[in-house]
């Protein structure tokens, strides 16, 4: 078989224009006008997309919304989304703009009550002559035999000031176990800390816990920098 | 539906659409928090920890700190029965709302706002009762201040005590003994007693008043809706206070606002207490028969009471038979002895110690001989460090071992002696008329000896209660002990054991004691819960006078030149007078000037039971009588001339409060005249 009998010789030109060749023209003009108007409408549509991609969404709610029966839930729910929206975009905003924790306002200890306490310490227990004095011009003798009166002082004014308590009811030494949701502040696990709560592990140390405070009020304008008047004798 | 729940359901409903998107594991509450604030300066990077109570399982639950200082007064139409123990060296001030008036009854000690230094207020349970003269220049300005007082008139308790450990010229101490101490106008200002003249003094009359005004303004302060000049006021007395001592501290309370004041005998406060704390119990521990002997040293003074429990109508009933004289030693005596005991040990080593070590001393004494007591170390280091701030550098040491605190406070105060023993009395040498009279013996058992058998025949009046023949003492079945000396079991034991030994001598069965009892605070309880016995809830101890008073006159008899007329003693007031009751002396007549002031003679007896109202003793041992303060009486002017002479007699009443009143009135017409106490020497 010759294929060259096949063969389309693409130079020939029509020699004759007949009716045929009128119609055949005249479709072609119009699948083209067809093809360009269908091309503008589908850009002129993305162009506008893109100015309201919101409008899509409502509608397809809408017609959620359309099937329910009731008029005054069809309101409801249609404000909800809305909202919804507008809340989970503020959240993600915030994420994206503040990556790190937002920062803590530490508050500040009152030096007060801690000069308070100094006082107290001192005036009953004379603890800041003892922890001042240059110890190592004395023998382990003499600290010993003072360090006796500090500590009873000290331990009186502590006792009468505060209430303590053990944060462990359990003896050192003793296993147990941790719950999950333990209070993180009052017990701190060390260690091997690997798998989820419960954990169990041996008291190193009870804790304390300071359960009620005592402190004497001070009268207005009272300097509490003053932990040890100066004494002389007349 | 309340806004905050509209929120949550919302959250409720938003949070699942959240965990869609993966923003954060944040939990519900704190979408709550966020939706409720609804601004932008929304603080959701601090989760807090507080609600995990309920997520421990293995902890204490231990209470969050509280803070103290705001309490609601709740006070509004509530009543309060209130006792007052106004102490020698301590006040306590114990209370119970009565206001239900059912049979319960429950109370507490309050706790007393005070100074503890110079622009420092603390509350603590005791207001030591002293006073501290400051000098102008001495503490800064504005640090005399109390929560209710910018100016207070009188510098008290802690810090008066604190000052004055330092400075002992412008303390003022123990003004309740010399309330009682025959010989001084207790309303003119001589405390402290041995102070420069520099130094501003204060009558013992005002001190009693300052204490107990502070007292009245920290009531005032906590329940500003119930004062104390409102509520049944019961304030403790020394069973050995005389009339004129008595008189004082009602006259101070009343002088403050607190005329509804009643007194109570200090012994028998402590028996209150007892009953209250056994709760009904003491029925099964006292039984008819008895004789309970309350034996109260606290810290200046030593008090005896006899206290008979008998039986009538199927009810037992108690009666207080005697009181032991007025002795002053006490709690602060023993310390004193161990520190010179140290200090004498000292000073063998060729040591001198100054005053202010020897009080040292004397604090750590007190330390180390509640350790001694309480545990069985058998020797407790002293050490007074320096005064300056280096504490090393001569610091003063030395020991107190169990051997000394045994033979200095065991063997000293409480020796074991027969029960013929006597205190001992020597006569003062030199200078002893500006002080008080401290006893001279230590020994508490040999005091307890005499009153025991002065007391002999106090209970004759009682069937039920029979001495043996030959009996040389009266003989207790029951001890109670009040005062925080006997804290130490060494010291109750020893004192069972001497008084034990006598009774064992006489063939008479052992004491009891009687367990229980609150030794530092018994006393202002037992008066609290005596405001509620007064209302019909609960046993009475009965008892009126604790002593029978006469007025001295002169006998009549022809003048023998250089030697006084004789004095004869004229009961007016007999042993046991009841209170509410009074008696006068209708025969015998007395001759007073108008305007002029008349003194008597006044004496006490503990021991004569059986003298009626207008008996005349002409003879009368040195122990049964002991003279008191005069008395006097100045007839005004009123409707009469002045000189005229109104014929009188005497007479006596104990009133609602205990005090007993000292009244003449004419034999013409119905006026009367009080005849007063506290006589100016």
């Amino acid at each position: 078989m010759d294929i060259t009998a096949y063969t389309i010789d693409l130079t020939l030109k029509p020699t004759t224009f007949d009716a045929w060749h009128v119609c055949l023209a005249g479709t072609a003009a119009i699948l083209a006008a067809a093809l360009i108007i269908t091309l503008l409408s589908m850009v002129i549509c993305l162009a506008r997309r893109k100015n309201n991609h919101e409008e899509p969404t409502v509608k397809i709610v809408e017609k959620v919304v359309q099937s329910e029966p009731v008029v005054q839930i069809v309101e409801k729910i249609v404000e909800v989304p809305v909202e919804r929206i507008v809340e989970v975009e503020k959240i993600v905003e915030k994420i994206v703009q503040t990556p790190a924790p937002a920062p803590v306002v530490l508050k500040e200890a009152s030096a007060d009550a801690a000069l308070q306490l100094l006082y107290l310490l001192q005036n009953d227990a004379r603890f800041i002559d003892f922890i001042k004095e240059d110890m190592s011009a004395h023998s382990d003798e003499d600290v010993g035999m003072v360090a006796r009166v500090i500590h009873e002082g000290c331990n009186k004014v502590l006792d009468e000031h505060f209430s303590f308590a053990h944060i462990c009811k359990e003896n050192e030494g003793d296993r147990i176990t941790l719950l999950d949701g333990y209070d993180a502040a009052k017990v701190r696990v060390t260690g091997n800390i690997v798998g989820n709560p419960p954990f169990t592990g041996t008291i190193i140390h009870k804790g304390w816990q300071i359960t009620d405070v005592r402190l004497p009020s001070t009268v207005q304008g009272y300097n509490a920098s003053i932990i040890a008047p100066a004494e002389v004798e007349l | 539906m309340s806004f905050f729940e509209q929120m949550k359901k919302k959250a409720a409903e938003t949070s699942p659409k959240k965990d869609s998107k993966k923003t954060e594991d944040v939990n519900e509450s704190e979408v709550v928090e966020d939706v409720e604030s609804n601004d932008e300066n929304v603080d959701e990077s601090t989760p807090e920890h507080e609600n995990t109570e309920s997520h421990e399982m293995t902890f204490d639950a231990v209470e969050p700190v509280q803070n103290t200082s705001s309490e609601i007064d709740t006070s509004e139409g509530k009543h309060f029965s209130v006792g007052i123990d106004l102490g020698t060296t301590h006040c306590v001030l114990s209370y119970a709302d009565v206001t239900a008036g059912d049979d319960e009854f429950s109370q507490q000690v309050m706790g007393i706002s005070q100074l503890t230094s110079p622009s420092v207020v603390e509350e603590k349970l005791q207001l030591p009762s002293f006073l501290y003269q400051a000098h102008d220049a001495e503490l800064p300005a504005g640090s005399i201040v109390l929560p209710w007082n910018s100016e207070p008139n009188y510098i008290v308790g802690e810090i008066a005590r604190s000052l004055g450990s330092k400075t002992p010229i412008r303390l003022v101490s123990s003004a309740k003994s010399w309330l009682c101490h025959a010989g001084v106008d207790c309303k003119s200002a001589i405390l402290p007693a041995e102070a420069p003249d520099d130094v501003q003094r204060v009558s013992p009359f005002d001190a009693t008043k300052a204490y107990l005004e502070h007292m009245k303004d920290a009531w005032l302060h906590l329940y500003p809706n119930a004062p104390l000049s409102e509520q049944d006021l019961v304030i403790t007395v020394p069973a050995s206070f005389d009339p004129a001592a008595r008189e004082l501290t009602v006259e101070a309370a009343r002088s403050i606002g607190l005329g509804q004041a009643i007194l109570l005998e200090e012994p028998q406060a402590a028996l209150y207490s007892w009953i209250e704390q056994t709760q009904g119990e003491w029925r099964k521990q006292a039984k008819t028969g008895d004789v309970i002997l309350v034996i109260d040293v606290g810290g200046g003074t030593t008090d005896l009471s006899l206290i008979a429990v008998t039986e009538n109508d199927g009810v037992l009933d108690l009666t207080r038979v005697a009181v032991g004289d007025h002795i002053l030693l006490g709690g602060d005596n023993m310390d004193l002895a161990l520190a010179y005991t140290v200090k004498a040990k000292l000073e063998k080593d060729g040591k001198r110690l100054e005053p202010w070590q020897v009080q040292a001393l004397t604090h750590g004494c007190r330390e180390a001989k509640e350790k001694i007591f309480s545990s069985d170390v058998d020797s407790v280091p002293l050490v007074v460090p320096n005064r300056g701030s280096s504490l090393i550098d001569g610091t003063l040491r030395s020991e107190l071992t169990r051997d000394e605190v045994n033979s200095v406070l065991i063997d000293g105060f409480l020796p074991k002696v027969e029960v013929s023993n006597r205190p001992v009395s020597r006569p003062r040498a030199g200078l002893q008329t500006k002080g008080l009279p401290y006893a001279q013996d230590a020994g508490i058992t040999r005091h307890l000896a005499a009153f025991l058998a002065k007391q002999q025949n106090a209970a004759d009046e009682f069937d039920s209660i029979n001495l043996p023949e030959g009996a040389t003492f009266l003989h207790p079945t029951a001890v109670l002990f009040n005062g925080g000396v006997f804290k130490a079991q060494a010291l109750s034991n020893r004192l069972m054991e001497v008084l034990n030994s006598w009774l064992t001598t006489e063939n008479a069965p052992e004491a009891r004691l009687l367990a229980g009892a609150d030794l530092d605070l018994a006393v202002a309880r037992g008066a609290a819960y005596y405001g509620f016995v007064r209302k019909g809830k609960g046993v009475r101890i009965k008892g009126g006078t604790a002593a029978a008073y006469y007025v001295g006159v002169e006998s009549a008899m022809p003048a023998v030149p250089g030697m006084p007329p004789e004095i004869q003693a004229l009961c007016i007031a007999p042993f046991g007078m009841e209170e509410g009751t009074q008696v006068e002396l209708a025969d015998d007549e007395f001759g007073l000037v108008v305007g002029e002031q008349v003194r008597f003679r006044f004496f006490a007896s503990t021991t004569r039971r059986e003298d009626v109202v207008g008996t005349r003793l002409d003879y009368w041992q040195d122990d049964e009588l002991s003279e008191l303060n005069e008395i006097e009486v100045t007839l005004d002017q009123e409707n009469r001339r002045a000189g005229e002479v109104v014929s009188v007699h005497l007479g006596s009443a104990v009133t609602e409060v205990g005090t007993l009143e000292l009244q003449a009135f004419s034999n013409k017409d119905d006026g009367r005249w009080k005849i007063e106490f506290d006589v100016r020497n």
